[in-house]
């Protein structure tokens, strides 16, 4: 029921190792994150998938020993080039974490934190700017009112949200979201959900996620991965309904030991 | 609240297809009860053509309810949503296929006058489109009241279909030569028969949409 219309790669991930030291994480990875989809990364623990998605804003260059080789084209631009400017690229490419880890300051300066950080010092703008974000991360209704309050005191799920605003104030093209619902309670995973589908119209997405029917519930494309290969990727449609590969199919029904 | 956007919007695509394949089965019902009456060959070879697209909309709709159940795992009424649908589109398809079968007798009795003008059974065959049309729309606007309605009509139904069976037996056994016709105009009462238990089938289906019981 996917919308035929074509759309081009936001991100192409090409021929693609990762190792942290000696271990080879990612194999070969092969795969386009199309503009305005969201695709999903799955797979059994320590099969490669949160290891892809933070190589896609070069997170991982944080972690000592960690080595990369292929390409991640950007709109066409390699990532992994030596002059490419990755503050920029943590700009254009915003991420959300498993737990939620607002600042422990209020949730205006949670938002405004990063637009503040590039420069914004404007209060009208900030103002505006922390609004449109939460706006759009479906929070503002619910936080309008105590916006100085500790971002801390909000529940989990709204955390997350805030988390979300955070990562659009800075005005992303694509977000990467690392299990954003695993530490949510099923209402909660569900507004985010519905947050997703409403965040696909002008963010590319890109999901990690271990609840399987979640990769199936809101993205239009799924990556299925083992030991660090791709093993499909397809649409959504078909990976869930008839997927070719029998390990896939192992996976996706349970059976797979 | 959660509102599930994905889900509701290809539920509402499922419920659009549904409603367009309705329209064509009251197409089809309706030319085909035109063609009975006025023996009409190029009609009736509309509803044996239009039979395809019937066909065609009933793998559309089950393809898109086996994607929303295994991409969004609908549960209560969701669930009790797309299975039930699920179920009508295969009554839908059967009217589909009993309209053309109707019409491939109108066919072979297009060169030869009717034993008798038609008057029941054109009556039969417009209570059964009633009771289709009905039926489709308690299912549409999920109408309890219409689709009870609906279930209590079917007796009038069997009623037509025995009493018509039976003067067509009597006419058999007076003019042995019109055996062929009058066995051909008891499979076409039959085959009302039919859709009318499909219209029933339908209103049960949205009985239990919304009660949860048959």
């Amino acid at each position: 029921m996917n919308s035929k219309k074509q759309t081009k790669p936001k991100i192409q991930i090409k021929n693609l190792d990762f190792y942290y030291s000696d271990f080879k994480a990612l194999k070969s990875v092969d795969l386009d994150i199309l503009e305005n989809k969201v695709t999903a990364f799955i797979g059994p623990s320590g099969c490669g998938k949160s290891t892809l998605l933070r190589s896609l804003n070069r997170i991982n260059d944080l972690i000592q020993g960690t080595r990369v080789e292929g390409t991640v084209l950007l709109d066409g631009e390699d990532i992994y080039k030596d002059d490419y400017d990755v503050i920029a690229l943590r700009t254009k490419v915003g991420m959300v974490f498993q737990k939620p880890n607002p600042f422990p300051m209020s949730i205006y300066d949670n938002i405004a934190y990063g637009p503040r950080l590039n420069g914004i010092k404007s209060k009208s703008l900030l103002d505006e700017i922390v609004e449109s974000s939460l706006k759009s991360a479906a929070l503002w209704g619910e936080v309008k009112n105590i916006l100085s309050r500790n971002a801390l005191s909000l529940s989990g799920g709204q955390q997350q949200r805030l988390c979300i605003s955070r990562a659009l104030a800075v005005s992303p093209d694509v977000l990467l979201m690392d299990e954003p619902t695993s530490a949510l309670d099923p209402i909660s995973t569900l507004k985010i959900e519905d947050l997703i589908a409403e965040l696909k119209k002008d963010y590319t997405i890109a999901i990690v996620t271990h609840n399987m029917q979640q990769g199936a519930r809101i993205s239009d494309k799924t990556a299925f991965f083992l030991l660090g290969e791709v093993i499909e990727f397809d649409d959504t449609d078909t990976i869930f309904s008839n997927p070719s590969n029998p390990k896939t199919e192992e996976y996706i029904t349970g059976k797979y030991s | 609240m959660p509102k599930r956007i994905l889900m509701t919007a290809q539920l509402d695509v499922i419920h659009k297809s549904l409603a367009k394949m309705t329209a064509l089965i009251s197409k089809s019902l309706n030319n085909m009860i035109i063609a009975l009456k006025e023996q009409d060959l190029i009609l009736a070879d509309e509803v044996i053509e239009g039979d395809e697209q019937i066909d065609a909309m009933e793998l559309k709709i089950e393809k898109d309810c086996i994607l929303i159940l295994a991409r969004h795992q609908p549960i209560a009424s969701d669930l009790r949503d797309v299975t039930s649908v699920f179920r009508v589109i295969s009554d839908l398809e059967r009217i589909g296929d009993q309209c053309a079968d109707i019409c491939e007798y109108i066919k072979l009795m297009a060169q030869e006058e009717y034993i008798k003008t038609l008057i029941d059974i054109p009556q039969m065959a417009i209570e059964c489109e009633k009771m289709i049309n009905m039926s489709i729309r308690s299912f549409i606007s999920k109408d309890l009241e219409l689709a009870k309605e609906v279930l209590m009509m079917d007796n009038t139904i069997d009623e037509y279909f025995e009493s018509i069976r039976e003067e067509l037996i009597d006419i058999m056994n007076k003019k042995p030569d019109t055996v062929r016709q009058c066995t051909y105009l008891i499979l076409i009462v039959k085959y009302l028969e039919k859709i009318a238990d499909h219209a029933t089938n339908i209103s049960g289906w949205l009985i239990y949409n919304i009660t949860g019981t048959h």
